[in-house]
């Protein structure tokens, strides 16, 4: 059977347009807050990421980093990401929910307890920024193993036989990076620059989902709908933080951005 | 997990970078896989290049002033009684501390792979005003990385930094130390690593840093061979090395000569940030129990909760004041070839006192901690046991904290 994943792609294909996926911290502000927002966004989005904080965040720039720094102040575990996962797949079970982190919280979990928590709440996909090809070989397998997709990242630096290993390795989304920044750095690269290069990538097996994250908001969503699919992050994390400093309801806010930014790419 | 004889420590590791198949590796964003690549097989190159190697030697005798001397401390030897104690004045070399060596070589690379920016990190200011001197020397653009409370108690440093045109980033996330900034540092590598080049200050991050770091500082090592034969005729039987440990750069670079001994013939004593006397906080990875973890692209003994979460840490010393330490030092400890405790701020600080009192020398508070092992022990051990601490930073940037803390001028 196919995964959610790939069934969401299918989907927005169906409809002729790129699959949304979004970007949160879970706890972010609160464990409650962090579930509504899910929820409310996923009326919107096709796929939602879902980040377990880290306080060492090495790739994240700033907006992700404060929403992060929020939550874990705020008594966020990962036993509490893993139970807002599972609420969210009992509402919501065909919309596909991939983590986002950093390999410490797997290595102190271990990798095995990690994944057996991933599917107990019905994880869908996991993406480890920080353990890269070839090195993440091991642990992919793994998460095949438990019908986990393993979501690999590819760069524009990412060399030609790295990318053709990469892709042959990869099981059924793969997020190209647009440009070299952290997360939330402005787009410093032509759009039809990114899918230049996307297309490259693309082309090397067409039945793979290639999705492209960093820098996307709602100025710049529309010009990269060429895409399979599109993540938006920081510009929502971002807003999370406006919403809490102005005393404004978050879920109603960030469902507006998840709502326009759709509309943005039908 | 087995040490080898006759390979250089760096040099012991899996393909994947793994000292002992658990410490380093290179957990890095896919981003800076190709820019790691590229400076791994550079270095691979440089490294058995003898036009590099002569221009390395050249820059170690007459920049950094190579070799810095070996004294006996008599007057702290006969107040103590016990165990001669020597000490390596490394605080000599051009700007201070054993920083320089490392510094020089990243300047050196980044010049031989054509690119014109250089970024690095710094806790005790030393990283990063040696980076800041070789940088001004071989005409790169630097930057510099620094958390907001180690700017504000190492301002002599900071001081030479910008003085020497490089421009210090003020980190205010976290703990607002070392480990933010070299966070951040990283952080600005991956968005700019096309034309900037990257010095990680210690023996610490993905595989490739660790190397280079301690391959540079190594002469520290090659140095005192030669001084002990010239000094004692052969190397005497009962030596300890004792040195501070934060990343671990100073240390590697004091014992890389001597691992290949018998540990009862040298013994090799590291020495961690305990922090304040009563405070839980400490950054003494390798000698307080820690966990393994992954911090900034390696696997190592890490300060941090059961979540995985990093911890913060304290120390009176920001060139220590660091919750990881280097792959190789896990591995030394874990093949039990070193033997790793601390001092908490207080022993260091009575340490700083003594020496300065007994000798014409002004140790930082990062060698501080190394002084008060040596203090500790000395009074102990036989007459024909050689302490040798590595006093390897001058004091002169802890003036702020020294005044405050012992009214010092
Ligand atoms: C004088 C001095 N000693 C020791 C250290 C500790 O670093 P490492 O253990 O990496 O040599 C530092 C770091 O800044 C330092 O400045």
């Amino acid at each position: 059977m196919s995964s959610l994943i790939n069934q969401a792609f299918q989907n927005a294909k169906s409809e002729n347009r790129p699959a949304l996926l979004t970007y949160t911290v879970a706890g972010d502000n609160t464990k409650k807050r962090s579930l509504e927002i899910l929820k409310s966004i996923s009326n919107y989005a096709d796929i939602c990421e879902l980040g377990f904080p880290h306080n060492t965040p090495i790739a994240d720039g700033g907006q992700i980093q404060t929403s992060a720094y929020r939550a874990i102040k705020n008594g966020i575990k990962i036993n509490d990401v893993f139970s807002i996962a599972k609420d969210f797949k009992s509402k919501k079970k065909n919309k596909p929910i991939i983590l986002m982190g950093y390999y410490n919280m797997i290595f102190q979990c271990n990798e095995d307890k990690f994944l057996e928590k991933c599917k107990k709440s019905k994880v869908d996909g996991l993406i480890v920024v920080d353990l890269p090809y070839p090195e993440n070989q091991s642990f992919a397998a793994k998460c095949k193993k438990k019908g986990i997709n393993f979501i690999q990242l590819v760069s524009p630096t990412t060399s030609e036989i790295r990318l053709k290993k990469i892709i042959k390795d990869s099981h059924d989304m793969i997020y190209y990076i647009s440009m070299l920044s952290t997360t939330g750095g402005k787009l410093k690269v032509s759009p039809k620059k990114i899918l230049e290069k996307y297309s490259k990538i693309k082309n090397q097996n067409k039945s793979k989902n290639v999705v492209i994250g960093f820098g996307i908001t709602e100025k710049t969503i529309k010009s990269l709908k060429k895409a399979d699919g599109l993540v938006v992050g920081s510009a929502i994390c971002k807003e999370i933080s406006n919403s809490i400093n102005k005393r404004q309801n978050t879920v109603t806010n960030v469902t507006n951005i998840v709502k326009r930014l759709k509309n943005k790419i039908k | 997990m087995k040490l080898k004889r006759g390979i250089l420590l760096i040099d012991q590791h899996d393909q994947h970078g793994f000292w002992g198949g658990k410490f380093g590796g290179s957990f890095i964003p896919e981003t800076l896989k190709k820019p790691v690549e590229d400076l791994t097989n550079e270095f691979k190159k440089l490294r058995k290049d003898k036009k590099f190697l002569k221009k390395r030697d050249h820059y170690f005798k007459n920049y950094i002033g190579a070799p810095t001397s070996f004294v006996k401390l008599d007057n702290l030897t006969n107040q103590l009684g016990g165990a001669q104690i020597w000490a390596k004045i490394v605080s000599e070399a051009n700007g201070g501390a054993h920083k320089i060596y490392n510094a020089t070589v990243h300047a050196l690379i980044c010049k031989a792979m054509g690119k014109k920016y250089i970024v690095g990190d710094t806790g005790a200011g030393y990283a990063g005003k040696m980076l800041s001197m070789a940088a001004k020397k071989f005409g790169l653009k630097c930057k510099i990385f620094m958390g907001a409370k180690d700017i504000k108690r190492q301002k002599p440093n900071c001081d030479a930094m910008r003085k020497n045109g490089a421009e210090i980033v003020p980190v205010y996330s976290g703990s607002q130390t070392l480990v933010d900034a070299v966070s951040e540092c990283m952080r600005y590598w991956v968005s700019n690593c096309d034309n900037t080049h990257m010095c990680v200050g210690s023996t610490v991050g993905p595989n490739i840093f660790v190397k280079i770091c301690g391959w540079s500082t190594a002469q520290i090592s090659r140095e005192l061979k030669v001084q002990l034969k010239s000094e004692f005729k052969k190397i005497p039987n009962k030596i300890k090395l004792i040195n501070c440990v934060g990343g671990g750069s100073s240390a590697y670079g004091f014992w890389s000569e001597f691992i290949d001994y018998d540990k009862k013939q040298i013994e090799l004593i590291g020495v961690e940030a305990g922090g304040p006397k009563n405070s839980k906080l400490h950054a003494a990875p390798l000698s307080r129990k820690t966990k393994i973890g992954i911090l900034h692209g390696a696997a190592s003994y890490v300060c941090q909760n059961k979540e995985g979460q990093i911890n913060e840490t304290e120390s009176i010393s920001a060139g220590l004041d660091y919750p990881g330490v280097s792959p190789m030092h896990c591995f030394l400890k874990d093949t039990k070839r070193a033997r790793y405790t601390y001092a908490t701020d207080e022993e260091a600080l009575n340490a700083h006192q003594m020496v300065t009192k007994f000798e014409n020398l002004n140790p930082s508070l990062e060698p501080s901690h190394a002084f008060a092992e040596a203090i500790k022990i000395a009074p102990k051990l036989s007459k024909d046991t050689i302490i040798i601490v590595n006093s390897c930073g001058d004091a002169k940037k802890d003036r702020d904290i020294l005044r405050e803390r012992l009214g010092k001028k």
